[in-house]
Protein backbone atom coordinates (compact mmCIF):
# COMPACT_ATOMS: atom_id res chain seq x y z
CA UNK A 1 0.00 0.00 0.00
CA UNK A 2 2.23 2.73 -1.26
CA UNK A 3 1.05 6.16 -0.27
CA UNK A 4 0.28 8.27 -3.29
CA UNK A 5 1.69 11.40 -1.69
CA UNK A 6 5.19 10.34 -2.70
CA UNK A 7 6.45 10.44 0.87
CA UNK A 8 9.66 8.53 1.35
CA UNK A 9 10.76 6.33 4.22
CA UNK A 10 14.35 6.40 3.02
CA UNK A 11 15.86 8.99 0.73
CA UNK A 12 19.52 9.45 -0.05
CA UNK A 13 21.14 11.91 -2.36
CA UNK A 14 24.63 11.48 -3.68
CA UNK A 15 25.41 9.23 -0.73
CA UNK A 16 29.02 8.15 -0.72
CA UNK A 17 31.13 6.16 1.72
CA UNK A 18 34.80 5.73 1.10
CA UNK A 19 37.13 3.30 2.85
CA UNK A 20 40.64 4.30 1.94
CA UNK A 21 40.82 4.36 -1.85
CA UNK A 22 37.66 2.28 -2.29
CA UNK A 23 34.24 3.87 -2.55
CA UNK A 24 32.04 1.15 -1.04
CA UNK A 25 29.02 3.31 -1.75
CA UNK A 26 29.58 5.58 -4.70
CA UNK A 27 27.04 8.38 -4.84
CA UNK A 28 23.69 6.66 -4.66
CA UNK A 29 20.22 8.21 -4.83
CA UNK A 30 17.82 5.85 -3.15
CA UNK A 31 14.09 6.52 -2.82
CA UNK A 32 12.06 4.11 -0.75
CA UNK A 33 8.36 5.05 -0.79
CA UNK A 34 6.42 4.88 2.47
CA UNK A 35 4.45 1.63 2.61
CA UNK A 36 6.53 -0.25 0.07
CA UNK A 37 8.28 -3.56 0.46
CA UNK A 38 11.55 -2.54 -1.06
CA UNK A 39 13.96 -5.20 -2.28
CA UNK A 40 17.59 -4.10 -2.15
CA UNK A 41 19.56 -6.41 -4.39
CA UNK A 42 23.19 -6.74 -5.21
CA UNK A 43 26.00 -9.27 -5.42
CA UNK A 44 28.27 -9.83 -2.42
CA UNK A 45 30.48 -6.82 -1.88
CA UNK A 46 28.26 -4.44 -3.82
CA UNK A 47 27.85 -2.03 -0.89
CA UNK A 48 24.39 -3.03 0.40
CA UNK A 49 25.40 -3.44 4.03
CA UNK A 50 27.56 -0.32 4.00
CA UNK A 51 24.53 1.60 2.73
CA UNK A 52 22.39 0.19 5.53
CA UNK A 53 25.02 1.09 8.12
CA UNK A 54 25.14 4.66 6.88
CA UNK A 55 21.33 4.85 6.86
CA UNK A 56 21.21 3.76 10.50
CA UNK A 57 23.93 6.17 11.64
CA UNK A 58 26.60 3.54 12.31
CA UNK A 59 28.91 4.98 9.65
CA UNK A 60 29.52 8.60 8.81
CA UNK A 61 28.96 9.25 5.11
CA UNK A 62 31.94 10.64 3.20
CA UNK A 63 29.62 12.80 1.10
CA UNK A 64 25.94 13.20 0.35
CA UNK A 65 23.03 12.96 2.71
CA UNK A 66 20.35 10.57 3.83
CA UNK A 67 16.95 11.07 5.36
CA UNK A 68 14.59 8.74 7.16
CA UNK A 69 10.97 9.90 6.92
CA UNK A 70 12.25 13.30 5.87
CA UNK A 71 14.54 13.72 8.86
CA UNK A 72 18.29 13.95 8.34
CA UNK A 73 20.49 11.13 9.59
CA UNK A 74 22.52 10.80 11.70
CA UNK A 75 21.40 14.08 13.34
CA UNK A 76 17.83 12.92 13.93
CA UNK A 77 18.84 9.47 15.16
CA UNK A 78 17.41 9.86 18.69
CA UNK A 79 14.00 10.80 17.24
CA UNK A 80 13.72 8.48 14.30
CA UNK A 81 15.64 5.31 15.20
CA UNK A 82 13.14 4.19 17.87
CA UNK A 83 10.68 3.88 14.99
CA UNK A 84 13.06 1.72 12.97
CA UNK A 85 13.56 -2.00 13.56
CA UNK A 86 16.72 -3.43 12.09
CA UNK A 87 18.49 -6.66 11.35
CA UNK A 88 22.01 -5.80 10.22
CA UNK A 89 24.44 -8.40 8.92
CA UNK A 90 22.96 -11.20 10.92
CA UNK A 91 21.77 -11.32 14.52
CA UNK A 92 24.05 -10.57 17.48
CA UNK A 93 23.16 -11.23 21.09
CA UNK A 94 24.78 -12.02 24.43
CA UNK A 95 25.48 -15.77 24.51
CA UNK A 96 25.25 -15.99 28.29
CA UNK A 97 21.70 -14.57 28.44
CA UNK A 98 18.47 -16.32 27.46
CA UNK A 99 16.43 -15.22 24.45
CA UNK A 100 13.98 -13.28 26.62
CA UNK A 101 16.76 -11.71 28.72
CA UNK A 102 18.50 -10.60 25.55
CA UNK A 103 15.37 -8.87 24.30
CA UNK A 104 14.95 -7.18 27.68
CA UNK A 105 18.54 -5.97 27.49
CA UNK A 106 18.03 -4.30 24.11
CA UNK A 107 14.65 -2.94 25.09
CA UNK A 108 16.26 -1.32 28.11
CA UNK A 109 18.83 0.28 25.80
CA UNK A 110 16.09 1.99 23.79
CA UNK A 111 14.93 5.40 24.98
CA UNK A 112 11.29 4.30 24.64
CA UNK A 113 11.66 0.84 26.20
CA UNK A 114 8.89 1.17 28.77
CA UNK A 115 9.66 -1.19 31.63
CA UNK A 116 6.02 -1.76 32.58
CA UNK A 117 5.04 -3.15 29.17
CA UNK A 118 8.38 -4.86 28.52
CA UNK A 119 7.45 -8.41 29.51
CA UNK A 120 4.26 -8.32 27.46
CA UNK A 121 6.01 -6.90 24.41
CA UNK A 122 8.76 -9.50 24.64
CA UNK A 123 6.16 -12.30 24.83
CA UNK A 124 4.34 -10.89 21.85
CA UNK A 125 7.48 -10.52 19.74
CA UNK A 126 8.64 -14.04 20.58
CA UNK A 127 5.23 -15.43 19.65
CA UNK A 128 5.28 -13.54 16.40
CA UNK A 129 8.51 -15.20 15.28
CA UNK A 130 7.56 -18.59 16.75
CA UNK A 131 10.22 -18.64 19.43
CA UNK A 132 8.13 -18.83 22.60
CA UNK A 133 9.27 -22.37 23.36
CA UNK A 134 12.94 -21.33 23.39
CA UNK A 135 12.47 -18.06 25.31
CA UNK A 136 14.11 -19.36 28.49
CA UNK A 137 17.00 -21.06 26.75
CA UNK A 138 20.43 -19.43 26.58
CA UNK A 139 21.26 -17.78 23.28
CA UNK A 140 24.43 -19.83 22.85
CA UNK A 141 22.26 -22.94 22.53
CA UNK A 142 20.23 -21.43 19.66
CA UNK A 143 20.54 -22.69 16.09
CA UNK A 144 21.28 -20.23 13.29
CA UNK A 145 17.62 -20.11 12.29
CA UNK A 146 16.55 -19.47 15.88
CA UNK A 147 19.13 -16.70 16.21
CA UNK A 148 17.74 -15.10 13.08
CA UNK A 149 14.23 -15.33 14.53
CA UNK A 150 15.39 -13.71 17.78
CA UNK A 151 16.91 -10.92 15.69
CA UNK A 152 13.55 -10.37 14.06
CA UNK A 153 11.81 -10.47 17.44
CA UNK A 154 14.17 -7.74 18.63
CA UNK A 155 13.25 -5.64 15.60
CA UNK A 156 9.56 -6.13 16.45
CA UNK A 157 9.66 -5.17 20.14
CA UNK A 158 7.94 -1.91 19.34
CA UNK A 159 5.56 -0.92 16.57
CA UNK A 160 7.88 0.33 13.83
CA UNK A 161 7.37 2.58 10.84
CA UNK A 162 10.32 1.06 9.01
CA UNK A 163 11.97 -2.33 9.14
CA UNK A 164 15.45 -2.66 7.69
CA UNK A 165 16.11 -6.34 7.18
CA UNK A 166 19.48 -7.50 5.93
CA UNK A 167 19.21 -11.12 4.69
CA UNK A 168 16.46 -12.00 7.19
CA UNK A 169 16.02 -15.62 6.13
CA UNK A 170 19.69 -16.51 6.14
CA UNK A 171 20.11 -19.93 7.74
CA UNK A 172 16.39 -20.65 7.95
CA UNK A 173 14.70 -23.81 6.75
CA UNK A 174 12.10 -23.52 3.94
CA UNK A 175 9.27 -23.52 6.46
CA UNK A 176 10.89 -20.68 8.39
CA UNK A 177 11.52 -18.76 5.18
CA UNK A 178 7.85 -19.01 4.34
CA UNK A 179 6.83 -17.84 7.81
CA UNK A 180 9.09 -14.82 7.54
CA UNK A 181 7.66 -13.99 4.13
CA UNK A 182 4.16 -14.06 5.58
CA UNK A 183 5.31 -11.99 8.54
CA UNK A 184 6.77 -9.36 6.21
CA UNK A 185 3.55 -9.20 4.22
CA UNK A 186 1.49 -8.95 7.40
CA UNK A 187 3.65 -6.11 8.73
CA UNK A 188 3.40 -4.35 5.42
CA UNK A 189 -0.39 -4.58 5.52
CA UNK A 190 -0.26 -2.87 8.90
CA UNK A 191 1.53 0.03 7.24
CA UNK A 192 5.16 -0.72 8.01
CA UNK A 193 7.64 0.07 5.26
CA UNK A 194 10.01 -2.85 4.74
CA UNK A 195 13.51 -2.42 3.32
CA UNK A 196 14.68 -5.92 2.48
CA UNK A 197 18.25 -6.51 1.48
CA UNK A 198 18.74 -9.91 -0.03
CA UNK A 199 20.43 -11.95 -2.67
CA UNK A 200 17.62 -14.50 -2.72
CA UNK A 201 15.95 -13.25 -5.86
CA UNK A 202 12.93 -15.53 -5.72
CA UNK A 203 12.22 -14.28 -2.23
CA UNK A 204 12.37 -10.67 -3.34
CA UNK A 205 10.26 -11.44 -6.39
CA UNK A 206 7.55 -12.95 -4.21
CA UNK A 207 7.14 -10.19 -1.62
CA UNK A 208 8.57 -6.93 -2.93
CA UNK A 209 6.70 -4.11 -4.57
CA UNK A 210 9.82 -2.10 -5.39
CA UNK A 211 13.37 -3.04 -6.10
CA UNK A 212 16.80 -1.48 -6.49
CA UNK A 213 19.83 -3.25 -7.88
CA UNK A 214 23.24 -2.27 -6.60
CA UNK A 215 26.64 -3.22 -7.94
CA UNK A 216 30.12 -1.89 -7.22
CA UNK A 217 28.70 0.82 -5.00
CA UNK A 218 26.31 2.21 -7.60
CA UNK A 219 22.59 1.77 -8.13
CA UNK A 220 22.01 0.23 -11.55
CA UNK A 221 18.24 0.20 -11.54
CA UNK A 222 15.47 1.32 -9.23
CA UNK A 223 11.75 1.03 -9.88
CA UNK A 224 8.67 -0.99 -9.08
CA UNK A 225 9.26 -4.66 -9.61
CA UNK A 226 6.78 -4.76 -12.50
CA UNK A 227 8.58 -1.98 -14.33
CA UNK A 228 11.95 -3.58 -13.81
CA UNK A 229 10.79 -6.87 -15.23
CA UNK A 230 9.25 -5.12 -18.21
CA UNK A 231 12.65 -3.72 -19.14
CA UNK A 232 14.14 -7.15 -19.67
CA UNK A 233 13.80 -8.88 -23.04
CA UNK A 234 11.06 -11.48 -23.43
CA UNK A 235 11.78 -14.76 -25.11
CA UNK A 236 9.62 -16.79 -27.44
CA UNK A 237 9.45 -20.51 -26.65
CA UNK A 238 8.10 -22.98 -29.19
CA UNK A 239 7.71 -26.72 -28.89
CA UNK A 240 7.87 -28.56 -32.17
CA UNK A 241 9.35 -31.63 -33.79
CA UNK A 242 10.78 -29.51 -36.61
CA UNK A 243 13.17 -27.45 -34.51
CA UNK A 244 15.55 -26.83 -37.42
CA UNK A 245 12.81 -25.44 -39.65
CA UNK A 246 11.66 -23.31 -36.73
CA UNK A 247 15.22 -22.05 -36.27
CA UNK A 248 15.27 -20.85 -39.89
CA UNK A 249 12.02 -18.94 -39.33
CA UNK A 250 13.36 -17.48 -36.09
CA UNK A 251 16.42 -16.21 -37.93
CA UNK A 252 14.35 -14.73 -40.74
CA UNK A 253 12.18 -12.91 -38.17
CA UNK A 254 15.30 -11.50 -36.55
CA UNK A 255 15.09 -13.31 -33.19
CA UNK A 256 18.48 -13.50 -31.51
CA UNK A 257 20.10 -15.83 -28.97
CA UNK A 258 18.29 -18.80 -30.47
CA UNK A 259 18.66 -21.91 -28.35
CA UNK A 260 17.56 -25.42 -29.23
CA UNK A 261 17.00 -28.02 -26.56
CA UNK A 262 15.47 -31.31 -27.74
CA UNK A 263 12.05 -30.49 -29.14
CA UNK A 264 11.90 -26.95 -27.85
CA UNK A 265 13.41 -23.80 -29.25
CA UNK A 266 13.64 -20.36 -27.72
CA UNK A 267 14.73 -17.01 -29.07
CA UNK A 268 14.95 -13.47 -27.79
CA UNK A 269 12.21 -11.10 -28.91
CA UNK A 270 13.27 -7.61 -29.90
CA UNK A 271 9.98 -5.92 -30.66
CA UNK A 272 8.58 -8.77 -32.73
CA UNK A 273 5.06 -9.77 -31.77
CA UNK A 274 4.43 -13.36 -30.73
CA UNK A 275 1.32 -13.44 -32.93
CA UNK A 276 3.33 -12.60 -36.05
CA UNK A 277 5.92 -15.22 -35.19
CA UNK A 278 3.19 -17.82 -34.76
CA UNK A 279 1.73 -17.01 -38.17
CA UNK A 280 5.16 -17.11 -39.83
CA UNK A 281 5.89 -20.49 -38.30
CA UNK A 282 2.61 -21.97 -39.44
CA UNK A 283 3.00 -20.50 -42.94
CA UNK A 284 6.46 -22.07 -43.14
CA UNK A 285 4.87 -25.43 -42.43
CA UNK A 286 6.25 -25.86 -38.92
CA UNK A 287 3.93 -27.92 -36.73
CA UNK A 288 3.61 -25.91 -33.55
CA UNK A 289 2.73 -27.92 -30.47
CA UNK A 290 2.89 -25.00 -28.09
CA UNK A 291 4.00 -21.41 -28.23
CA UNK A 292 4.57 -19.15 -25.25
CA UNK A 293 6.39 -15.99 -24.38
CA UNK A 294 8.58 -16.07 -21.31
CA UNK A 295 8.86 -12.99 -19.15
CA UNK A 296 12.36 -12.54 -17.81
CA UNK A 297 12.65 -13.63 -14.20
CA UNK A 298 14.13 -11.23 -11.72
CA UNK A 299 17.20 -13.42 -11.86
CA UNK A 300 17.61 -12.84 -15.60
CA UNK A 301 17.20 -9.11 -15.13
CA UNK A 302 19.58 -9.11 -12.20
CA UNK A 303 22.27 -11.01 -14.07
CA UNK A 304 21.79 -8.80 -17.11
CA UNK A 305 22.33 -5.73 -14.94
CA UNK A 306 25.20 -6.89 -12.78
CA UNK A 307 27.04 -9.19 -15.18
CA UNK A 308 27.22 -12.94 -15.05
CA UNK A 309 30.44 -13.27 -13.08
CA UNK A 310 30.13 -15.36 -9.95
CA UNK A 311 33.26 -13.95 -8.31
CA UNK A 312 32.85 -11.22 -5.75
CA UNK A 313 33.15 -7.96 -7.58
CA UNK A 314 36.07 -6.78 -5.47
CA UNK B 1 19.63 0.82 30.98
CA UNK B 2 22.33 1.08 33.64
CA UNK B 3 20.50 -1.51 35.73
CA UNK B 4 20.13 -3.78 32.71
CA UNK B 5 23.83 -3.44 31.95
CA UNK B 6 24.87 -4.19 35.51
CA UNK B 7 22.52 -7.17 35.75
CA UNK B 8 23.71 -8.47 32.40
CA UNK B 9 27.40 -8.13 33.27
CA UNK B 10 27.20 -9.56 36.76
CA UNK B 11 25.23 -12.51 35.35
CA UNK B 12 28.23 -13.48 33.23
CA UNK B 13 30.11 -16.51 34.35
CA UNK B 14 33.35 -14.67 33.61
CA UNK B 15 32.54 -11.82 35.99
CA UNK B 16 31.40 -14.17 38.71
CA UNK B 17 34.59 -16.18 38.27
CA UNK B 18 36.80 -13.09 38.48
CA UNK B 19 35.15 -11.98 41.72
CA UNK B 20 35.34 -15.49 43.11
CA UNK B 21 39.06 -15.73 42.35
CA UNK B 22 39.63 -12.37 44.04
CA UNK B 23 37.76 -13.56 47.13
CA UNK B 24 39.74 -16.80 47.11
CA UNK B 25 43.13 -15.04 47.29
CA UNK B 26 42.90 -13.87 50.93
CA UNK B 27 41.14 -17.11 51.86
CA UNK B 28 44.05 -19.08 50.42
CA UNK B 29 46.55 -16.91 52.31
CA UNK B 30 44.60 -17.39 55.53
CA UNK B 31 44.66 -21.14 55.07
CA UNK B 32 48.41 -21.01 54.43
CA UNK B 33 49.02 -19.00 57.59
CA UNK B 34 46.84 -21.39 59.54
CA UNK B 35 48.70 -24.44 58.26
CA UNK B 36 52.24 -23.07 58.50
CA UNK B 37 51.76 -20.97 61.59
CA UNK B 38 52.68 -17.86 59.62
CA UNK B 39 55.94 -15.94 59.37
CA UNK B 40 57.61 -14.49 62.43
CA UNK B 41 57.14 -10.83 63.27
CA UNK B 42 58.10 -8.39 60.54
CA UNK B 43 58.50 -10.89 57.74
CA UNK B 44 56.31 -11.36 54.67
CA UNK B 45 53.83 -8.86 53.25
CA UNK B 46 52.40 -6.10 55.44
CA UNK B 47 49.90 -7.32 58.05
CA UNK B 48 50.66 -11.00 57.48
CA UNK B 49 52.30 -11.55 60.87
CA UNK B 50 49.11 -10.29 62.48
CA UNK B 51 46.71 -12.70 60.81
CA UNK B 52 47.02 -15.48 63.36
CA UNK B 53 46.21 -13.04 66.19
CA UNK B 54 43.25 -11.46 64.45
CA UNK B 55 41.35 -12.87 61.45
CA UNK B 56 40.46 -9.40 60.18
CA UNK B 57 44.01 -9.02 58.93
CA UNK B 58 43.42 -11.75 56.37
CA UNK B 59 41.38 -9.19 54.42
CA UNK B 60 44.14 -6.60 54.64
CA UNK B 61 46.83 -9.06 53.58
CA UNK B 62 44.53 -10.01 50.71
CA UNK B 63 44.32 -6.40 49.59
CA UNK B 64 48.08 -5.89 49.90
CA UNK B 65 48.78 -8.94 47.78
CA UNK B 66 45.99 -8.29 45.20
CA UNK B 67 46.58 -4.62 44.52
CA UNK B 68 49.79 -4.88 42.45
CA UNK B 69 48.68 -7.74 40.17
CA UNK B 70 45.35 -9.50 40.59
CA UNK B 71 43.13 -6.49 41.02
CA UNK B 72 44.54 -4.62 37.98
CA UNK B 73 44.38 -7.84 35.97
CA UNK B 74 40.67 -8.34 36.57
CA UNK B 75 39.88 -4.66 36.08
CA UNK B 76 41.81 -4.67 32.80
CA UNK B 77 39.71 -7.62 31.64
CA UNK B 78 36.50 -5.71 32.36
CA UNK B 79 37.66 -2.36 31.00
CA UNK B 80 39.24 -3.82 27.87
CA UNK B 81 36.11 -5.83 27.18
CA UNK B 82 33.69 -2.94 27.76
CA UNK B 83 33.34 -1.55 24.22
CA UNK B 84 35.51 -3.96 22.22
CA UNK B 85 33.57 -6.89 23.69
CA UNK B 86 30.29 -5.46 22.42
CA UNK B 87 31.92 -4.83 19.06
CA UNK B 88 33.24 -8.36 18.75
CA UNK B 89 29.86 -9.84 19.69
CA UNK B 90 28.18 -7.54 17.16
CA UNK B 91 25.82 -6.31 19.86
CA UNK B 92 27.35 -2.83 19.63
CA UNK B 93 25.58 -2.10 16.33
CA UNK B 94 22.25 -3.23 17.75
CA UNK B 95 22.67 -1.13 20.89
CA UNK B 96 23.51 1.91 18.76
CA UNK B 97 20.50 1.60 16.44
CA UNK B 98 18.04 1.19 19.33
CA UNK B 99 19.42 3.99 19.77
CA UNK B 100 21.25 3.69 23.06
CA UNK B 101 23.12 6.92 22.29
CA UNK B 102 26.88 6.80 22.04
CA UNK B 103 27.62 9.11 24.97
CA UNK B 104 25.05 7.35 27.12
CA UNK B 105 26.40 3.91 26.27
CA UNK B 106 29.98 4.98 27.02
CA UNK B 107 28.93 6.50 30.34
CA UNK B 108 27.07 3.35 31.31
CA UNK B 109 30.07 1.23 30.40
CA UNK B 110 32.31 3.51 32.49
CA UNK B 111 30.00 3.29 35.49
CA UNK B 112 29.80 -0.49 35.12
CA UNK B 113 33.58 -0.83 35.07
CA UNK B 114 33.85 1.49 38.08
CA UNK B 115 31.26 -0.61 39.89
CA UNK B 116 33.33 -3.67 39.09
CA UNK B 117 36.47 -2.00 40.53
CA UNK B 118 34.70 -1.42 43.83
CA UNK B 119 33.10 -4.87 43.78
CA UNK B 120 36.54 -6.37 43.13
CA UNK B 121 38.03 -4.59 46.15
CA UNK B 122 35.09 -5.65 48.30
CA UNK B 123 35.34 -9.25 47.07
CA UNK B 124 38.92 -9.44 48.35
CA UNK B 125 37.91 -7.95 51.69
CA UNK B 126 34.85 -10.18 52.00
CA UNK B 127 36.83 -13.32 51.20
CA UNK B 128 39.47 -12.31 53.74
CA UNK B 129 37.02 -11.41 56.49
CA UNK B 130 35.11 -14.62 56.01
CA UNK B 131 38.16 -16.87 55.98
CA UNK B 132 39.73 -14.91 58.84
CA UNK B 133 36.62 -15.22 60.97
CA UNK B 134 36.44 -18.96 60.37
CA UNK B 135 40.13 -19.78 60.91
CA UNK B 136 41.30 -17.26 63.51
CA UNK B 137 40.05 -15.38 66.56
CA UNK B 138 38.62 -11.90 66.05
CA UNK B 139 39.11 -9.04 68.44
CA UNK B 140 40.26 -5.50 68.93
CA UNK B 141 42.47 -4.40 66.06
CA UNK B 142 46.01 -3.19 66.52
CA UNK B 143 46.66 -0.38 64.04
CA UNK B 144 49.92 0.33 62.25
CA UNK B 145 50.45 3.11 64.79
CA UNK B 146 50.33 0.48 67.56
CA UNK B 147 47.09 1.79 69.05
CA UNK B 148 44.04 -0.45 69.23
CA UNK B 149 40.55 0.18 67.91
CA UNK B 150 37.35 -1.81 68.35
CA UNK B 151 36.57 -4.75 66.07
CA UNK B 152 33.61 -2.87 64.57
CA UNK B 153 35.77 0.13 63.71
CA UNK B 154 38.40 -2.25 62.36
CA UNK B 155 35.94 -3.93 59.99
CA UNK B 156 34.65 -0.54 58.93
CA UNK B 157 38.16 0.61 58.09
CA UNK B 158 38.90 -2.63 56.28
CA UNK B 159 35.86 -2.22 54.05
CA UNK B 160 36.79 1.40 53.43
CA UNK B 161 40.31 0.26 52.55
CA UNK B 162 38.78 -2.20 50.06
CA UNK B 163 36.79 0.62 48.44
CA UNK B 164 39.88 2.84 48.27
CA UNK B 165 41.88 -0.01 46.72
CA UNK B 166 39.07 -0.47 44.18
CA UNK B 167 38.90 3.25 43.45
CA UNK B 168 42.68 3.24 42.92
CA UNK B 169 41.96 1.24 39.78
CA UNK B 170 39.74 3.94 38.26
CA UNK B 171 42.55 5.62 36.34
CA UNK B 172 43.70 2.37 34.81
CA UNK B 173 40.08 1.47 34.07
CA UNK B 174 39.67 4.74 32.17
CA UNK B 175 42.75 3.93 30.09
CA UNK B 176 41.32 0.46 29.43
CA UNK B 177 37.99 1.95 28.38
CA UNK B 178 39.75 4.29 25.96
CA UNK B 179 41.80 1.47 24.43
CA UNK B 180 38.59 -0.55 24.19
CA UNK B 181 37.08 2.09 21.89
CA UNK B 182 40.04 1.76 19.53
CA UNK B 183 39.60 -1.89 18.64
CA UNK B 184 37.08 -4.66 17.98
CA UNK B 185 39.34 -7.24 19.65
CA UNK B 186 38.71 -7.33 23.41
CA UNK B 187 41.79 -9.44 24.17
CA UNK B 188 43.95 -6.80 22.51
CA UNK B 189 42.49 -4.06 24.67
CA UNK B 190 42.94 -6.13 27.83
CA UNK B 191 46.56 -6.98 27.00
CA UNK B 192 47.41 -3.39 26.14
CA UNK B 193 45.97 -2.19 29.44
CA UNK B 194 47.94 -4.78 31.42
CA UNK B 195 50.99 -3.81 29.40
CA UNK B 196 50.66 -0.24 30.65
CA UNK B 197 50.47 -1.43 34.26
CA UNK B 198 53.68 -3.37 33.76
CA UNK B 199 55.28 -0.39 32.06
CA UNK B 200 54.38 1.79 35.04
CA UNK B 201 55.86 -0.75 37.44
CA UNK B 202 59.08 -0.77 35.39
CA UNK B 203 59.26 3.03 35.22
CA UNK B 204 58.60 3.14 38.93
CA UNK B 205 61.78 1.16 39.55
CA UNK B 206 63.97 3.31 37.30
CA UNK B 207 65.40 6.14 39.37
CA UNK B 208 66.44 8.15 36.29
CA UNK B 209 62.80 8.99 35.60
CA UNK B 210 62.06 9.89 39.20
CA UNK B 211 60.47 13.14 38.02
CA UNK B 212 57.46 11.31 36.62
CA UNK B 213 57.06 8.85 39.49
CA UNK B 214 54.40 10.89 41.32
CA UNK B 215 52.31 10.91 38.13
CA UNK B 216 52.28 7.18 37.46
CA UNK B 217 48.77 5.87 38.07
CA UNK B 218 50.23 2.93 39.99
CA UNK B 219 52.20 5.18 42.33
CA UNK B 220 49.85 5.31 45.30
CA UNK B 221 48.05 2.02 44.91
CA UNK B 222 49.08 0.90 48.40
CA UNK B 223 47.85 4.04 50.09
CA UNK B 224 44.74 2.21 51.34
CA UNK B 225 46.95 0.85 54.17
CA UNK B 226 47.07 4.36 55.64
CA UNK B 227 43.49 3.79 56.76
CA UNK B 228 44.92 1.39 59.34
CA UNK B 229 46.91 4.15 60.98
CA UNK B 230 45.59 5.97 63.99
CA UNK B 231 44.74 8.68 63.28
CA UNK B 232 44.19 7.93 59.58
CA UNK B 233 46.77 9.56 57.33
CA UNK B 234 44.84 10.95 54.40
CA UNK B 235 47.57 12.61 52.29
CA UNK B 236 48.54 9.50 50.32
CA UNK B 237 44.91 8.47 49.79
CA UNK B 238 43.89 11.94 48.67
CA UNK B 239 46.81 12.19 46.30
CA UNK B 240 45.95 8.76 44.91
CA UNK B 241 42.28 9.53 44.36
CA UNK B 242 43.00 12.93 42.79
CA UNK B 243 45.49 11.30 40.45
CA UNK B 244 42.89 8.69 39.48
CA UNK B 245 40.42 11.50 38.87
CA UNK B 246 42.90 13.22 36.55
CA UNK B 247 43.46 10.02 34.58
CA UNK B 248 39.70 9.50 34.37
CA UNK B 249 39.22 13.01 33.02
CA UNK B 250 41.92 12.71 30.36
CA UNK B 251 41.20 9.20 29.14
CA UNK B 252 37.45 9.54 29.62
CA UNK B 253 37.52 12.54 27.29
CA UNK B 254 39.70 10.67 24.81
CA UNK B 255 37.34 7.69 24.87
CA UNK B 256 34.35 9.97 24.39
CA UNK B 257 35.79 11.86 21.45
CA UNK B 258 36.83 8.61 19.83
CA UNK B 259 33.64 6.67 20.46
CA UNK B 260 31.14 9.36 19.50
CA UNK B 261 32.70 9.85 16.07
CA UNK B 262 33.93 6.42 15.10
CA UNK B 263 32.64 4.31 12.22
CA UNK B 264 31.06 1.18 13.64
CA UNK B 265 31.88 -1.65 11.28
CA UNK B 266 31.64 -4.52 13.74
Amino acid sequence: MVEPSGATAIETSGLRKQFGPVAAVDGIDLRVPVGSIFGFLGPNGSGKTTTIRVLLGLLNPTAGSCRLFGQPMPEAAPDILPKVGALIEGPAFYPWLTGAQNLARFDAAAPDGDRRTRAARIDQALTRVGLTAAAARKYKAYSLGMRQRLGLASALLQPRRLLVLDEPTNGMDPQGTREIRHLIQELSRDGTTVFLSSHLLSEVEQVCTHVAVMSLGKILAQSTIVELQATGARRLAVETVQVNDAATVFERLGLTEVKIDGESITGRLDGQQAEDCCRALVEAGVGVRSLTTIRPTLEDTFVALTGEGFDVAR
Amino acid sequence: MLVAELVSQFRRRRVKALLLVLAAIPALLAVLVRVTGGPSNGNGPTFVDQVSHNGIFAALVGLTVSVPVFLPLTVAVMAGDSIAGEASLGTLRYLLVRPAGRSRLLLIKAVTVAAFCLAAGLAVAAGGLLAGAVLFPLGRVTTLSATTISLGAGIERTLLAALVAGASMFGMAAIGLFISTLTDVPVGAMAATIGLVVLCAVLDSVSQVQAIHPWLFTQNWSSFADLLRDPVRWTGITHDLLLQLAYMAVFGAAAWSRFTTKDVLA
